[in-house]
Order: C-alpha cells, then sequence, then structure tokens
C-alpha cells in the first residue's frame, strides 16, 4: 500500500470521526472540537497531495485552513459563553428555540 | 529483519504516528468530558505534527504545534475551565441523533474507503516526493497566491471584530 494512500484514509476516517462527532456528541464544546478534527483531516489530505506532487499549493490551503480554524475558534468560543450564560447548559437540545 | 526496520525507520514511524492519531480521533468520540476529549485532540494533534514532519514538511509540522496546540486547544481548555463541570451534558455522552449518525457515519466510512482502496491516487508525477522548505513556500505563497495571503489577513481581522462585538453586544444586554 502507498504511503500517500494510507495518508488519504487516515485524512478520511479522521473528517469521518469529526463529522460523527458533531452528529452524535451532545456538548457544545465537544462539537467544535469534533469541528477542528474535521478541519485537521483535511490539513492531512492536502499535505498528503502536496507532498506527492512536490507543489507549494497544498501548503497555502493548508495555512489558509490553519487561519479559518483560528478564526473559527475566536469567534465560536465567546458565542457558546454567551449562550451557556443565559441557560447554564452546554446541552445543544436546550437551545432548540433558537430554530425560529 | 531488524537491519529492514531500521533502514525503514521512517516509514515505521510514519505509519505509528498515523496510528497513534486515529485511536486518539477515536478515542475523542468516546471519552465524556471535555477536558478529556480536549486531551485526546491535542495528542491527535501533535501526532499529526509528526506526520508531517516525517514527510518533509517542517514549517506544516510547527504551525500544527504552534498554532493549533498552542493557540486554539489552549483557548479551549480555558473555555472548558470556565464553565460548570455539574451541566448534564457533561454527563450525557450522545445526542438524540446517535443512531442516524452512526449510520451516516459507517455509509461516509465505505464510500471513503471505496474511492481510496480503488481507484490508487496514482504514480507520482513529475518532482515525485520532492520537498519543498519554507522558502519555496514564501515565494509561492507572497507572489502566486498573494490572494490567499490577503484572504487570511482579511478573515483574522473579521475574527477580531466579531470577537469584539459578540462582547459588546454581551456588555449591552447587561447593562440593559
Amino acid at each position: 500500500m502507498d504511503k500517500t494512500q494510507v495518508l488519504l484514509l487516515l485524512a478520511a476516517g479522521l473528517f469521518s470521526l469529526g463529522l460523527a462527532g458533531v452528529i452524535i456528541r451532545r456538548n457544545v464544546l465537544v462539537m467544535l472540537m469534533c469541528m477542528e478534527l474535521m478541519l485537521n483531516g483535511v490539513n492531512l489530505s492536502l499535505v498528503a497531495f502536496a507532498h506527492q506532487l512536490g507543489e507549494a499549493v497544498g501548503a497555502v490551503l493548508v495555512f489558509l485552513v490553519f487561519v479559518v480554524a483560528t478564526a473559527e475558534i475566536a469567534v465560536a468560543i465567546p458565542i457558546v459563553l454567551l449562550l451557556v450564560r443565559r441557560k447554564r447548559t452546554l446541552d445543544l437540545e436546550a437551545y432548540a428555540d433558537l430554530k425560529g | 529483519m531488524i537491519e529492514t526496520v531500521l533502514r525503514n525507520l521512517d516509514t515505521v514511524f510514519l505509519y505509528a504516528f498515523a496510528l497513534c492519531a486515529f485511536a486518539s480521533a477515536a478515542l475523542m468520540l468516546w471519552l465524556k468530558e471535555p477536558m478529556r476529549v480536549a486531551m485526546a485532540l491535542i495528542s491527535c494533534m501533535v501526532f499529526l505534527g509528526g506526520v508531517y514532519g516525517l514527510l518533509g514538511v517542517h514549517f506544516i509540522a510547527a504551525f500544527q504545534v504552534l498554532i493549533y496546540v498552542g493557540a486554539v486547544m489552549v483557548f479551549m481548555v480555558y473555555a472548558i475551565m470556565l464553565l460548570d463541570p455539574r451541566d448534564e451534558s457533561m454527563r450525557v455522552r450522545w445526542s438524540h441523533f446517535l443512531y442516524p449518525g452512526t449510520i451516516g457515519f459507517v455509509l461516509l466510512v465505505e464510500a471513503f474507503g471505496a474511492a481510496f482502496w480503488n481507484d490508487l491516487p496514482g504514480p507520482p508525477r513529475g518532482a515525485a516526493g520532492a520537498t519543498f522548505g519554507l522558502e519555496a513556500f514564501s515565494k509561492a505563497f507572497l507572489s502566486e497566491y498573494w490572494l490567499h495571503f490577503e484572504l487570511t489577513s482579511v478573515l483574522l481581522v473579521a475574527a477580531v471584530v466579531a470577537a469584539i462585538a459578540v462582547i459588546k453586544v454581551n456588555k449591552g444586554a447587561g447593562h440593559g
């Protein structure tokens, strides 16, 4: 089995585990961490392709994903803290009334 | 036997790191307390940094540890410490979507597995497996992909403005 293939399988596995975590976990912070895991899976696939093709474009996209992840956390954590201040729970089911 | 292993030591380490990263990611789904999930995610990211280092992209490995573990996860750990551990959601693990989510997960894994198992990525083209250093990356980033560079700065500014706006909204609600 090729090295790139193993890395792509790992990337797909990380992405799937992250997606499953976002769906099946109850805690908002755990869901956020699972989203980070999905971004890590994408990063790994980009690095694997960049390594295989020997081009820098993959690394540029990885850098972009780093920034997106940082910005996401910087905005998401204050929102989570505000939500918790209102209802005193991290359970996402309690915020079902936000559906409108 | 031992000589073969020693000759391919970097490949052995690569597979070991990959396995450990996957194991910590799987552990994230199972562990109950958010702090333990955060620790599992941190170990997963550190192992991925090891994978990047073994692939030869050392600056991405450094960024992975510096930005993800050093900034994002430290922020996350602080947020966990701010919150109430007696909260119901810290003790109940699964949401109501456990069974549909698990079925979807299995289907997704099957689709990905079939895609990567049957269609090989193909033999490396051109400069196969050639590593590129920080210099090549910086040149490409600042000349050819300048739009992405500008996009990162715009994203960071937007994140800062949004975080400040969230705090301002909170203050207004507190006074009113």
